[in-house]
């Protein structure tokens, strides 16, 4: 059923935006361009909840003739793990992540389509993504409307377990809207649809439950989660232009899935240029969800459900991330090739706080134990040149 | 099979889409090309540096369960 209704709802998105691409007033009005020539070379780290993350990104974009745009992306992620789910249930351990991708962007008709590949490789995961998406600009330029599509397919296997290996498909469909608002605004509205079919859960993970016959009072079981998921995500972004140099942002984005999970984030964000070549980024995060129907810290008996699981993503919670950003921007004499540059430093700090996941390393009765929380902090330090 | 009716939010969405292009046929560009230099500005840029843009969504992908609509970036990874 959730499957027949899915389906309906993209024909109908797609038969829409068919129609209204069609209709004659839209023609001659597009002025779509391919996305710049830069590249990007960034340093990453996060750190926080006892996780460390860290790894260069690297992103370089050529146009090729007038209608040809390529680009290839490689990044690595060294993960140092002691989070509260490994070291209450396993191992700290130490991996690293490979991404790796391409992307093609053709203008044509002044309508720029793109298809892009993506490969994410991990000692235990391995994913693949195709996404194609079309841009028209429209209506004296005021409106750009995107209709995307991705599929993935991901292999699961469990270190020192030769025996398991599970797959999961994803499908993504997106649906954004560009709109200018006054000379000094704008505002962008995505929605975007996800399906997930297949092993969803943690090949590691456990679930908790009373134990009467255990000394701490409780046990741990593998965790059981749905082969199936289906999410939405609705979200609205608006920027303003100051009466002086300087523009306001917001975003706020409803989102909702099949497993029960309402969440909602809300952002501003306040970007200040200083003199010619500074520009000074502030912005503020609020998230907050609400659990997973199969999520709970601590299950009543063995086995009281067929899905069960303690994943602290899927409980209860709220974060607050407030971050900084300065930028300076280069014009190298020395390089012909390079228009200019800029040197970039982000930071970000977030905090975490859990309604109903409990940090059980700390003890105390089975279910009386203190509610978790972490701050994290995240750091990119990045160089950009356009040519 | 059965086909059912997309959803009230999905429905919405739809037609506040259909009608603002179908009235986009008829209406001048009310924002001039002349007029438009402030949007022309990059800090005027929803994804100004799509690379940091990129992994913050992935930061953010990983730690919490919403995904989907940021408007760029993001990537196919199941990594918890």
């Amino acid at each position: 059923m959730a499957v027949t209704d899915t389906r309906w709802r993209y024909l109908a998105a797609g038969v829409a935006l068919a129609l209204v691409s069609a209709l004659p007033g839209a023609r001659n009005l597009f002025a779509t361009v391919l996305p710049e020539d830069r590249a990007d070379v960034m340093y990453h780290r996060y750190d926080g909840g006892g996780v460390e993350v860290d790894g260069p990104t690297l992103q370089v974009r050529k146009s090729i003739g007038e209608s040809f745009s390529v680009s290839a992306d490689y990044a690595v992620d060294s993960i140092s793990s002691a989070s509260v789910d490994v070291v209450s249930m396993a191992s700290p351990y130490t991996e690293e992540r490979t991404e790796t991708g391409v992307s093609v962007d053709y203008l044509h008709n002044k309508t720029l389509m793109n298809l892009s590949l993506i490969k994410s490789d991990e000692s235990d995961y391995l994913s693949e993504t195709g996404s194609f998406s079309v841009s028209h600009d429209m209506f004296g330029d005021l409106t750009t409307v995107t209709l995307g599509y991705s599929v993935g397919n991901d292999d699961i296997s469990r270190n020192g377990d030769e025996d398991f290996g599970e797959t999961a498909n994803r499908q993504n469909y997106r649906v954004s809207l560009t709109q200018v608002l006054t000379k000094d605004s704008i505002m962008g509205l995505n929605w975007e649809t996800i399906t997930d079919e297949g092993f969803l859960g943690s090949p590691y993970r456990s679930y908790r439950y009373l134990d009467p016959a255990s000394e701490k009072g409780y046990s741990f079981l593998p965790e059981s989660y749905p082969t199936t998921r289906t999410s939405n995500a609705l979200a609205l972004r608006l920027k303003y232009y100051l009466p002086y140099r300087a523009a306001l942002s917001g975003e706020y984005r409803f989102f909702n899935d099949t497993w029960g999970i309402t969440a909602n984030n809300l952002e501003f964000a306040y970007t200040h240029p200083f003199r010619e070549k500074w520009i000074f980024d502030i912005r503020y995060r609020y998230y907050t969800q609400d659990s997973a129907d199969f999520y709970s810290d601590l299950f009543s008996r063995r086995q009281p459900f067929t899905y069960m699981a303690r994943d602290k993503e899927l409980s209860t919670f709220h974060s607050h991330t407030v971050g900084f950003g300065v930028s300076y921007e280069i014009k190298p004499d020395f390089w012909q090739f390079i228009d200019h540059g800029s040197f970039n430093l982000d930071f970000d700090y977030m905090r975490y706080s859990y309604d109903d996941f409990r940090d059980i390393t700390e003890g105390g009765v089975a279910g009386e134990e203190p509610l978790y929380s972490y701050s994290a902090n995240v750091i990119k330090a990045y160089f950009s040149v356009w040519y | 099979m059965i086909m059912k009716l997309p959803s009230p939010p999905l429905k919405a969405l739809l037609c506040a889409l259909a009608a603002l292009m179908l009235g986009g046929c008829s209406i001048e560009p009310w924002v001039k090309p002349y007029e438009r230099a402030h949007l022309a500005d990059p800090i005027m840029s929803f994804d100004r540096n799509p690379v940091a843009n990129g992994y913050r969504n992935h930061v953010y992908q990983i730690r919490e369960s919403a995904r989907g609509a940021e408007g760029g970036g993001g990537g196919g990874c199941g990594c918890n």
